[in-house]
């Protein structure tokens, strides 16, 4: 199962300034002072070597769209987060002119997880097949909502393709196109859901917008038993944990700590922090993936579990 | 497997001295924060300060930080403050990576913490 990130960011998009590029192209010509780097090849094997991922990459700004391929011919998406549009793109190159059939996965319709949708380039293409699942009674109505006058100039009715919104169950196991995909409830402001699917052997964990109080231990356990023995979780890391369950208490979001402990409670195998926060620029998203790392090692007994940072572009092979 | 944590009190002139041992974790927590009640309430009634000594503390997990958290707030609410002193280094970590070091004054001995909340408190730590 191959998962893609096309948006990583919580809440709201976010993008690099000028002078967040121009202070790291200075910072990397000052690095590179004495190197003789006379083609884009040389330059970019230095880049990849000698300069830190905040300096050299971005973590991306795009709000929250992850796909998951199972071996299908059909796609799998969660959530129609800004990330969308750039997955649209890359559905219409990949099919080529022929009609897609896409599955898409919704937590919740807050607008940061819903705002791609009008620019996913596939809903314009008579033909296409997508089915909107989700748990939320008014998911079709957030979907129409959004793309209303005075909003958006294009109206849902006056997409091409043939629109299907499913509901789901939370804690009931659907078969969607061979994928096994089983829902569960999520604190959030107007509840989310997280989703397990299992496909080919391998289960991914898509948790987003999903806050974790920690006061009793069936909650906790409940997760565990949600994530257990996951090949990845997605995992909503938006804020840390000293402001999730004091100043940022409800606001429907969780930690970085809280994420590697409830892995390795389950012994999952692979945890990516998702979800972050906009108001981090790339050097605190990296600082926080190496404190995350450290954290891991700190409280890790006999399973080893491997922490990353999602950014948007990363493709994983589970 | 639940555990319980190990929990001793000192009292220093006004201040009390709470030390406990062993790891705070999601199964022992809320036996921790009982355990903790009647002495948050009899440091509010001395006035003077609670500190924690987690030299003795081997981990703490999210929801042991939590406890720590609501005791504060507790003690806080019954005229009292709570520091904390003698981090072992993997729990000063924790703290760090977690930013509860921003939320709880530390300090790295008793003495210390003792010395900011009263010198009296100090001086007679520093008889015991």
């Amino acid at each position: 199962m191959r998962v893609r990130f096309w948006g990583t960011r919580g809440s709201i998009p976010v993008s690099l300034t000028w002078r967040d590029v121009r202070d790291r192209l200075a910072q990397a010509l000052v690095a590179a002072n004495g190197r003789s780097l006379d083609t884009f090849e040389k330059a970019c094997a230095f880049a990849d070597q000698h300069l830190g991922f905040a300096l050299s990459r971005t973590f991306g700004g795009h709000s929250a769209c992850v796909e998951f391929e199972p071996g299908s011919d059909e796609y799998f998406v969660c959530d129609m987060g800004s990330g969308a549009r750039a997955f649209g793109a890359h559905v219409l190159a990949r099919q080529a002119g022929r009609p897609a059939i896409i599955n898409v996965f919704m937590s919740h319709m807050h607008w940061d997880h819903i705002m791609g949708f009008p620019f996913l380039g596939p809903a314009y293409v008579p033909g296409t097949t997508i089915r909107v699942h989700g748990c939320h009674a008014v998911l079709e109505h957030a979907f129409r909502l959004q793309q209303d006058p005075p909003c958006f100039p294009v109206t849902f009715d006056q997409l091409a393709a043939d629109i299907e919104f499913i509901l789901l169950t939370p804690g009931e196991t659907a078969t969607v196109s061979g994928v096994r995909v089983t829902p569960k409830l999520q604190q959030h402001s107007g509840a989310s859901y997280g989703y397990r699917f299992e496909a080919n052997g391998k289960a991914l964990i898509y948790t987003t917008d999903s806050e974790h109080k920690l006061e009793e231990r069936y909650q906790t356990d409940e997760f565990v038993q949600f994530f257990r023995g996951a090949d990845l979780v997605v995992f909503d890391a938006m804020y840390s944990l000293a402001d999730a369950v004091s100043v940022k208490a409800d606001w429907g979001h969780s930690s970085n700590v809280i994420g590697v402990e409830l892995c390795q409670m389950a012994r999952a195998k692979r945890l990516a922090l998702f979800h972050h926060e906009p108001a981090y620029d790339d050097m605190a998203v990296e600082r926080i993936f190496a404190e995350t790392k450290r954290f891991e090692e700190l409280t890790r007994a006999d399973h080893r579990l491997e922490v990353i940072a999602a950014y948007d572009g990363l493709e994983i092979d589970l | 497997m639940m555990t319980n944590v190990n929990l001793t009190r000192h009292n220093y002139a006004s201040a009390m001295v709470l030390t406990p041992t062993g790891r705070l974790d999601h199964d022992n927590c809320e036996a921790f924060r009982e355990a903790l009640q009647p002495y948050l309430q009899e440091g509010g009634e001395l006035g003077g300060g609670i500190v924690f000594d987690l030299s003795t503390l081997e981990y703490v997990s999210s929801a042991g930080l939590r406890c720590l958290m609501i005791a504060a707030k507790e003690a806080k609410t019954l005229g009292s403050t709570i520091l904390i002193a003698a981090m072992q280094p993997v729990v000063a970590e924790i703290f760090q990576i977690s930013r509860f070091n921003l939320v709880f004054d530390t300090f790295p001995t008793v003495r210390e913490a003792l010395n900011a909340l009263s010198p009296e408190s100090a001086a007679a730590y520093g008889r015991d």
